[in-house]
């Protein structure tokens, strides 16, 4: 599993504009909306937990294509699906990769868009945390859909229509916690949900894209 | 293949279910109206106008069968797509295709009839907030997904075996649903029927609403069905 986890974070890091363009695309997203909603600040603070939200569910699914593109590409899908390694276990392993360098970049930079949002100081903590238990379940669900549609063509649109549907309760808990926290109410709530949802998640999903991928690569 | 009863396996050959699939389709299209036009009758002109709801609550007889269908057939559908993973039978995967497309349109009846019902009674179409509503919306959602999926893979075997990996990821909205009205405090109003005890409902009432959903459980059986031939057709 560490090797596969090294590999793919190396192969990552060889092609950092990959990385980037996603990032950019959440920083992007999230400027938008002031622009389209106007300058109002009540109004931002009002929906900055929910942008910030909806902005990285998006980004984290425009990543999602890579998770296993390339590796399908070249024939190594194939020795992975024929090696003697567990698929479950590998699954596991390039999910974390494929969070570690899309999921992870979005945690970090979250409290910047929260201050453009003027947000209060102490609501990054939970906005950060949030994003921190959420992302892994969205890299881990969306896994299911990659796999499913690896190698169709419009398989971006058609993956999309697939796992938005199950990114929902992720999206609601999350936003919802923050904006919990800003009501001065507790959100252990909602980050405990989001917690149990991430265990749920990693134990079952991976289970799916194995089997996904078994089908796709038939 | 001698014991008694019906032959089990000699049906899962899509050929020789090909004749049966027709008679049931007739069948279940005619009891389909029978209760239809029970129901309608005993729903429209028997049952008592509602004390708090007036006229407005006889929306029921649409609202809930279909809700209850929306959800039963997804079930039913999952539960095929399994059949067809672990058993690898080319009718299984017929099932899944016939039976998404009816799924699909009784869970957006019930969205729609639902919306209609909440504007004399909750003041408004739509509540972002109601999880029931929300749970729904995710099950249409669904079924779109898995029709998508379907259609979007040109080879067939991969294609059904895809779509059905994803109706049963899928399940788990299910009992989402089901207990979003007891885990969550909504606006939706909890079940007005349930197993366990008695209906919270005048008799005719529920008459009404049992014959209507007997009537969408028989259209369902026969629009699968005749959908099923199609498959078969086009196939073999």
């Amino acid at each position: 599993m560490k090797t596969i986890v090294r590999r793919d974070l190396l192969l990552a890091l060889r092609r950092r504009s990959d990385v980037a363009t996603a990032l950019l695309f959440f920083v992007i997203v999230a400027s938008l909306f002031p622009l389209g909603v106007g300058a109002e600040p009540n109004l931002l603070r009002a929906i900055a937990p929910g942008v910030i939200w909806v902005a990285a569910l998006l980004s984290s699914m425009l990543s999602l294509g890579r998770l296993f593109a390339a590796d399908h590409a070249d024939g190594t899908l194939e020795q992975m699906l024929l090696g003697a390694a567990p698929l479950g276990v590998v699954v596991s392993a390039k999910t974390l990769a494929h969070w570690l360098v899309s999921g992870l970049p979005l945690v970090l930079i979250a409290p910047l868009i929260a201050l453009q949002y003027d947000v209060e100081a102490g609501l990054y903590g939970v906005l950060a945390l949030s994003l921190l238990l959420g992302t892994p379940v969205l890299s881990i669900i969306g896994a299911i859909g990659a796999a499913l549609t690896l190698g169709l063509r419009g398989g971006g649109v058609l993956l999309s229509l697939l796992v938005l549907p199950l990114y929902v309760p992720v999206l609601i808990l999350g936003a919802g916690s923050v904006e919990m926290a800003a009501a001065g109410l507790s959100p252990e709530g909602q980050l405990l949900l989001l917690g149990a949802m991430l265990i749920v998640a990693a134990v079952f999903a991976p289970w799916a894209t194995a089997a996904a991928l078994r089908i796709s690569s038939e | 293949m001698t014991t008694q009863g019906i032959r089990w396996f000699w049906y899962a050959s899509p050929q020789t279910f090909f004749p049966l699939a027709g008679k049931i389709a007739r069948v279940c299209a005619v009891l389909a109206v029978i209760f239809a036009l029970a129901g309608l009758y005993v729903g429209f002109l028997v049952a008592p106008t509602d004390a708090q709801q007036g006229e407005a609550y006889r929306i029921i007889y649409i609202h809930v069968p279909a809700a209850w269908m929306s959800m039963f057939v997804y079930v039913v559908m999952a539960v095929w797509a399994a059949a067809g993973l672990a058993l690898n039978t080319r009718l299984s995967f017929m099932m899944v295709r016939a039976l998404a497309p009816t799924g699909a349109l009784f869970t957006f009846i019930a969205l729609w009839t639902g919306a209609f019902w909440g504007r004399p009674t909750w003041g408004t179409y739509w509540v972002w907030g109601d999880t029931r509503l929300m749970t729904e919306l995710i099950l249409l959602f669904l079924y779109f997904g898995v029709m998508a999926l379907q259609a979007a893979i040109d080879e067939r075997r991969r294609a059904d075996r895809a779509g059905a990996l994803l109706a049963i990821v899928g399940v788990v909205n299910i009992p989402l649903i089901y207990y979003s009205v007891k885990w969550w405090n909504t606006l939706h109003q909890g079940a007005s029927v349930s197993f366990t005890k008695a209906p919270s409902m005048a008799a005719t009432m529920f008459t009404g609403m049992i014959l209507m959903a007997l009537a969408f459980w028989t259209y369902s059986i026969a629009v699968a069905m005749v959908r099923l031939r199609c498959e078969i057709v086009e196939t073999q």
